[in-house]
């Protein structure tokens, strides 16, 4: 490898995550991506040989890389979210690997919640199927900047140009009618390595870039620094020591925006407001700084400012509030219900809450809203009214994913029982189904 | 792979931060969420590579005030004497207070019984845990990192172990978005991993640009090594070698630092920290493949010790 240090501390970092069905070859994606970039070093491929061949299986099982369980080996399935780092001289990736079973939606939503670019794998001989759409639909209802179809087993349709058109055309239709940014279609053969990491020579018709060739060139983090700036105190630096007597800094990672020395500042929820003194950016004192970098503010006036409250420019606040619409994944075993008390985590703060109303549930197969449905269970996404015991300052989550979503945690164990997206959804403008399409939840 | 002569795409953009930006960033969050939500944190610091990047992070995210946080030691008894002096030099220069839990002293009334192949590094379970208890810590930073290992592959940043402190893999709580949930009993604590996303490469990157000290048994130097199953181990009083294994002097330095009885040195002559990046970036054998004998005992060696509550 001839890469210098040089050039490795000048790469950025993508974050990115794969969905996919079963048998869609996920793994032999991600086994390709990893292979083919050289991240699986020989002592990990020999541990994968020597439990293949210990198997009786002729050729190293590739899933074996990823499935780092027990019961993942033992079921051969993955269980659970797993996180992959590669590197090419250009860039940083953190693969955040999902599994793809119907159930586990909830691992894709985590899985997508931190993804700035989400993969979605589908078979060429099947197309777009239910599966596919659930998972355009997560991805949109997550805001991943950008999305990826990969049209995989090329191969076993012959290459043909026409047979990834049509794929690629249905999915960019409906994946636009979710309002996903921005969709690159790549025709791929994983297994065959056609378009993954090196361009194939099987599909002359196919002028764009490799899979690998879009992941390192795909912008990363330009909407964080153009939305308003909101800064998060989490903690209040005082050394209150001989070297800095005075010293006052509001600790915290910039959520969106940018900060500049000199701004006028409100802070929320108690509205008062100052201007900003100084920024420290991890012992250096700088002029502006930007999300999402981990900064201390000083305020130009001596303020009641503590862990929770939130740092906005007074030319462009959040608005405060303590009735949340929102769309929530439901991702704890234990059902959501009306009437529930509930904790809520928005950015640095608790609060205690309740859930007023559940007004649908959304049914990810054909979008539609069921009405009413009285509960969430695990895996289900649906719409919820909470009131919250405090005012938060909360953007919608199109507008900030960092300050727009939130957690609902169960007071009595502390479970995460669900992820919430603040605001309007694509979801909420489809028409809604006739509320007797199913029957498991008629009461 | 071909090597890229244009920067990547991103420093076209004003805002874009470097990937040991965006990791530094992250890491300090996740310290500053911890000495936010939590009572009694402490550093696990055993005066690894790993461990001291953690403490140089916390130390940026508090400045100018002190780190909040005091520090944890499990001395397995056969640490190497200059990581142990490393250890007490830098507990001093920062005015930190350290406590150390020791193996030896759990050997030796009786409550731990030395393994048949001398290794001490599963032993250290005991004393970690009971230190916990005995101290009431709720949150106990590690510097575990995922590409280490596959069961660490699937470690959240945020771990809850129970009153045993044990992990389960299949219960644990999803993590979405920043939004770390520290949510626990009494008696539960929190496992932290604030460098979880970084690598190997990562770690001795951000050490060179940031000018960060380590012990100089990191960098090539001549010792005395004798073979054991493949790995070069220091021969010492601690049980090595033993019939038929022969003392040598080689050139070596060591990937990762741990217990002198399982931790494995490299052939190398890498004496500056752009030599070993340099090494290490042209390496074919992980971190954890190439000098760690306590992951090679089985196909989950790691995940079950981490059930059992190693870090």
């Amino acid at each position: 490898m001839t890469t210098t240090t040089e050039t490795l501390s000048t790469t950025t970092l993508l974050r990115f995550a794969t969905a996919g069905s079963v048998d869609d070859g996920k793994s032999t994606l991600v086994g390709r991506l990893l292979h083919d970039s050289k991240s699986v070093l020989t002592d990990q491929l020999e541990a994968v040989e020597r439990v293949s061949l210990g198997r009786g299986q002729e050729a190293p099982d590739l899933a074996l890389l990823t499935d780092g369980l027990r019961a993942e080996r033992e079921q051969g399935i993955t269980i659970d979210v797993a996180y992959r780092y590669f590197a090419t001289p250009r860039r940083r990736f953190i693969l955040a690997d999902t599994p793809g079973h119907v159930q586990y939606t909830r691992n894709m939503v985590t899985g997508a919640s931190t993804a700035e670019l989400a993969v979605v794998l589908v078979d060429a001989r099947n197309g777009v199927v239910e599966q596919t759409r659930r998972h355009a639909a997560v991805a949109a209802l997550l805001r991943v900047p950008h999305v990826v179809l990969a049209v995989n087993k090329m191969d076993l349709v012959e290459y043909a140009e026409p047979v990834f058109a049509a794929i690629a055309e249905e999915f960019t239709a409906y994946a636009a009618t979710l309002g996903v940014p921005e969709i690159t279609a790549i025709p791929i053969s994983a297994l065959a390595g056609d378009n993954v990491v090196e361009p194939s020579a099987n599909m002359d018709w196919y002028g764009g870039p490799t899979v690998l060739e879009h992941l390192e060139t795909v912008p990363v983090s330009h909407d964080l620094t153009a939305c308003p700036a909101r800064f998060p105190v989490q903690y209040v630096i005082r050394p209150q020591t001989a070297e800095h007597p005075d010293y006052r800094g509001y600790a915290g990672q910039i959520a969106s925006g940018v900060l500049r020395v000199g701004e006028p500042v409100t802070v929320l929820p108690s509205g008062l407001t100052s201007t900003i003194a100084g920024i420290d950016a991890l012992g250096e004192s700088v002029d502006v700084a930007w999300a999402p970098q981990s900064v201390t503010v000083r305020l130009a006036d001596d303020l009641d400012v503590s862990r929770g409250d939130l740092i906005a420019p007074s030319a462009s606040v959040p608005p405060v509030t303590q009735d949340v619409l929102a769309t929530v994944c439901h991702v704890a075993d234990q059902p959501l219900t009306v009437g529930r008390r509930v904790l809520l985590k928005h950015t640095t703060r608790t609060v205690k809450a309740i859930v007023k109303d559940i007004p649908s549930r959304l049914t990810l197969d054909d979008l539609s809203q069921h009405p009413a449905p009285g509960q969430l269970v695990a895996n289900d996404i649906g719409r919820v009214v909470v009131r919250t015991a405090e005012p938060l300052a909360l953007d919608a989550y199109s507008d900030s994913r960092r300050t727009g979503s939130f957690l609902l945690i169960d007071p009595a164990d502390g479970t995460t029982l669900a992820a919430g997206m603040a605001g309007e959804s694509f979801a909420a403008v489809v028409t809604e189904a006739a509320p007797d399409d199913d029957a498991e939840w008629d009461f | 792979m071909t090597t890229a002569t244009t920067l990547s795409e991103g420093t076209d953009n004003p805002y874009a931060l470097s990937h040991l930006d965006s990791l530094e960033s992250e890491a300090v969050h996740i310290f500053r969420e911890v000495a936010g939500e939590f009572e009694r944190p402490v550093i696990l610091f055993s005066g690894g590579k790993d461990s001291i990047l953690m403490l140089h992070l916390a130390l940026k995210a508090f400045a100018p005030a002190p780190v909040p946080f005091t520090l944890l030691h499990v001395d397995t008894g056969h640490n190497f004497p200059e990581v142990l002096a490393y250890r007490d030099r830098t507990v001093a220069e920062h005015g930190l207070r350290l406590h150390v839990a020791s193996v030896q002293e759990y050997i030796d009334a009786g409550k731990l019984r030395e393994r048949p192949d001398g290794t001490r590094n599963p032993l250290q379970t005991v004393p970690l845990t009971e230190a916990i208890q005995q101290h009431r810590f709720d949150a106990v930073f590690g510097g575990g990192r995922r590409d280490e290992e596959k069961a660490r592959a699937k470690e959240r940043v945020f771990s809850l172990r129970d009153e045993f402190s044990q992990w389960d893999p299949r219960r644990q709580r999803p993590e979405l978005w920043q939004l770390y949930n520290g949510r626990h009993a009494p008696g539960e604590h929190v496992r932290v991993f604030p460098i979880s996303n970084w690598t190997e490469l990562d770690v001795w990157q951000y050490i060179e640009r940031e000018g960060i000290e380590l012990p100089e048994i990191y960098f090539a130097h001549e010792r005395e090594v004798f073979n054991r199953s493949g790995m070069w181990l220091t021969a010492g009083d601690w049980g090595g070698p033993k019939d038929g294994e022969h003392v040598e002097t080689r050139t070596v330095r060591y990937r990762t630092v741990g217990d002198m009885s399982c931790t494995g040195a490299v052939d190398s002559d890498a004496t500056t920290l752009t030599a070993v990046i340099t090494e290490i970036a042209a390496s074919r054998l992980t971190e954890r493949g190439a000098t760690r004998a306590d992951d090679k005992m089985s196909e989950a060696a790691m995940e079950d010790r981490k059930r059992e509550g190693y870090f």
